[in-house]
């Protein structure tokens, strides 16, 4: 596969792993560096890379799972949703098993809720024009990845007239996740692993002010073994050499500097940056991406009226926590006891990328 | 949400891909309440003593899936095909088999005619004679478009017990080619890709019988729903061994890695048709290879890993860049995502 | 989040695109992207493609990773 599997070449990534280890060695103390995208979660554990670095780099998982990081709330007023009679709900499959108060989108299917897994938001903009008669909502969830992707379906259904397709959007913005995380006194982190595709989006501006007030090491970094191994090493020499923080690119071949201006545009046309509920975060100011009212006739929260049940959060369980980094899986009394990937308490154990699923099925610690 | 341990109220999806869930249903609805020792063994086929030298071989599987039609077969040829399998990896000669169809009122005929005709071609190609079954029609809306089952009896040709018992540190873990094929090809038609992926849906008798006669076999099984890691992870469970399993072994096409790249998939994970898992006698792995390459299915044959003494009871792998990670067993399904 | 993989285009047709990579082919939406060529590798994410891959940069790197893997191999 061009592109992808010359990333995966295992030579070059011991060499690159005996640098960093080397740089570390003298180092006292360790050096945690935290990712902040559900991918990276993903792709560190698969490639195994952390077995071949050197135990004093700690690796730490941020509220990057755009799943985990949305609340009870929102996946209540989905659940409500799917209990129309007139309705049919499109999703990603990420969504699917995630607990709300009471149920999930995976039970209320069971129980005859019309809900359909798609690859794209496009999909669900087909399904609305196959089945006129249904209220298509389409659960609008991640960063600023895919929100230009629901941005520019939502142009698309205003521009064909399509008026039974709605999103509920849940989509939030990382760099005020990485901003809050930074104002925690609760969490050391040495270094940023920055989001890669969302960086694509963005470029690397929005970073340079979080870089310059926190003075934290940040390195845009691709998904492949290489990348991650190259970007680690970018960030392990600013800090074991005491450089100046910076924001670096390591993943040159996809994100510009200044982003992708026609993304960022669409995402200006069709959303206002409004403040936004994280779960584990709290609510954050303009952290979050609101219909745009004169595209409201798609705002599902605008068109769609049913009655939510209360929000309940379980109170033992500490995905908030642990999706900030502040606590380990294991910390949590729930973890692979009550809480497993076949009976999941909170998001973070539904999500392939959720850190406690990462956890169990990896680690097992 | 209060919730403290609690069984599901409903059946989901979960409970029939072939992992966690399915093994907790299975257990509590079908193993507490049957319970004999036949069925305890959980093989893939049951072995029954039929007379003092002679075992009879006997299995059953229901075929669901959706859509009916995909590249590289249909429902009627995994209804053969799945099940003689089941035989033929514990050793046995396939011999018949019952058909029943389960159809939804308003099925087209011609759909029916096309599936039949290739539950006749995919028997006449494994040997095995259609000798029973039965027919039910449902309303329309009680079952999609249609169901089959089939039931199949075998014989054993020799007096081995293929066993995880007789799994030993140092044995090979083989397959007979690449993996993932049949799970992507029909998922490529559900998500719409446009891909030139196969089911590798086949019968594997004809190859199993060689590898028999080489000898050295210790244990088979079929990597259907869940994948190889599943089965690998079914073998280690509680057992006083572990598995090391190499990426770089596993063969697999660039089209079926690229499609599962492009949905975020494992490969490890997705359902195979037309594969066999053995694990062989170290010292005649690499002769049990060549016969193996000499069959049509067994052409990319592989030793993708080995039985080791640390590590018990799990399943590790090596990735392509030498790291290593813990497999685990399936969960639910596994589904396409973004993130 | 955002997983994505690079494919190339090998058809346009309007603001729709036909990408490809190892013989698997999907329809995708070119509306995030201006000035794409047949033949440009792009970055797919959920059926759009979000970026164009900077093959010179890729290359650079590339090229590096392969004299020290020759290193290695010496």
């Amino acid at each position: 596969m061009k592109y992808i599997t010359e990333y995966r070449n295992k030579n070059v990534s011991h060499k690159i792993a005996d640098v960093i280890n080397t740089l570390v060695k003298g180092y006292k103390g360790k050096i945690a560096l935290m990712e902040v995208c559900g991918t990276h979660t993903h792709s560190i554990f698969r490639s195994g890379i952390m077995s071949l670095l050197s135990d004093k780099i700690e690796h730490l998982s941020g509220p990057g799972c755009p799943v985990c990081v949305t609340p009870n709330e929102y996946i209540d007023m989905a659940i409500a949703y799917s209990r129309l009679p007139d309705t049919i709900i499109a999703t990603f499959g990420d969504m699917i098993k995630v607990p709300g108060s009471t149920s999930s989108l995976e039970k209320e299917k069971a129980s005859g809720g019309k809900v359909k897994i798609v690859y794209s938001p496009l999909e669900s903009l087909k399904i609305a024009k196959k089945n006129p008669e249904k209220k298509v909502i389409f659960l609008g969830v991640g960063f600023e990845t895919t929100a230009p992707l629901v941005a520019s379906t939502i142009l698309s259904a205003a521009e064909e007239k399509i008026n039974n397709f709605f999103v509920l959007s849940g989509h939030k913005l990382i760099p005020p996740a990485m901003t809050a995380l930074l104002e925690s006194k609760e969490i050391n982190i040495d270094g940023f692993i920055c989001p890669g595709h969302v960086s694509a989006i963005i470029g690397e501006k929005p970073y340079y002010p979080i870089v310059e007030k926190y003075g934290i090491p940040s390195v845009i970094i691709g998904f492949e073994p290489l990348d991650l191994l190259e970007g680690i090493e970018m960030l392990i020499n600013q800090i074991t050499k005491n450089k100046e923080p910076s924001v670096e690119n390591q993943y040159k071949r996809v994100v510009r500097r200044e982003g992708n201006e026609q993304a960022l545009s669409l995402l200006d046309k069709v959303f206002d940056i409004t403040d936004s509920t994280w779960r584990g975060l709290g609510n954050l100011t303009k952290s979050g991406l609101t219909i745009k009212n004169i595209y409201s006739k798609f705002d599902a929260k605008k068109q769609i009226n049913c009655k939510i049940e209360k929000t309940k959060e379980n109170p033992v369980c500490i995905c908030g926590e642990v999706l900030c980094g502040i606590k380990k899986p294991f910390e949590c009394k729930l973890f692979s006891k009550t809480c497993t990937p076949e009976n999941p308490i909170g998001p973070c154990m539904v999500s392939s990328e959720g850190t406690c699923s990462a956890y169990y099925k990896f680690k097992k610690e | 949400m209060k919730k403290k341990q609690r069984e599901e109220d409903k059946i989901l999806l979960s409970h029939g891909s072939g992992g966690k869930a399915m093994s907790s249903l299975i257990k509590k609805m079908v193993v507490e309440k049957f319970n004999n020792y036949i069925l305890n063994e959980l093989n893939d086929s049951a072995l029954l003593p039929a007379s003092k030298d002679k075992k009879i071989c006997f299995t059953t599987d229901s075929y669901v899936v959706q859509p009916i039609f995909f590249p590289g077969g249909d429902i009627g040829t995994l209804a053969v095909n799945g099940t003689i399998n089941d035989l033929a990896v514990m050793g046995a000669k396939p011999l018949y088999l019952s058909c029943s169809f389960i159809i939804e009122e308003g099925l087209e005929m011609n759909i029916l005619d096309r599936i039949t005709n290739s539950i006749k071609t995919a028997s006449k190609k494994a040997n095995v004679e259609i000798v029973t079954g039965d027919t039910k029609v449902v309303e329309k809306g009680n079952a999609d478009k249609i169901f089959i089952n089939t039931a199949g009896v075998g014989v054993m040709q020799k007096d081995f017990l293929l066993s995880k018992k007789k799994i030993q540190v140092g044995d090979k873990i083989i397959i007979n080619g690449e993996i993932g094929a049949h799970g992507l090809a029909v998922m490529s038609k559900r998500e719409n890709f446009k891909t030139d992926i196969k089911s590798d849906c086949a019968p594997l008798w004809s190859l199993i019988e060689q590898m028999l006669s080489v000898g050295g076999v210790k244990f088979m099984r079929d990597p259907t729903r869940g994948g190889v890691a599943t089965v690998l992870c079914e073998i280690a469970a509680n057992a006083d061994f572990g598995i090391q399993l190499h990426e770089t072994d596993l063969p697999i096409h660039d089209n079926v890695l690229s499609f599962s790249e492009i949905l975020g998939l494992d490969p490890l994970y997705v359902a195979n048709e037309g594969k066999v898992i053995a694990v062989v006698d170290k010292d005649i792995a690499s002769v049990m290879l060549k016969q193996m390459k000499k069959d049509p299915l067994g052409k990319e044959a592989s030793i993708i890993g080995e039985i080791t003494k640390k590590n018990t009871g799990r399943v590790i792998l090596e990735t392509v860049i030498g790291g290593t990670r813990i497999i685990d067993r399936l969960t639910g399904n596994q589904l396409p995502r973004i993130c | 989040m955002c997983l994505a993989v690079p494919m190339k285009l090998v058809k346009i047709e309007g603001n729709k695109g036909l990408v490809e990579l190892s013989g698997v082919k999907k329809e995708i939406s070119l509306t995030l992207l201006k000035d794409v060529e047949i033949g440009d590798y792009l970055i797919i994410h959920a059926g759009f493609a979000i970026e164009k891959l900077n093959e010179k940069e890729a290359k650079k790197t590339l090229e590096i990773w392969e004299e020290i893997a020759n290193l290695q191999k010496q």
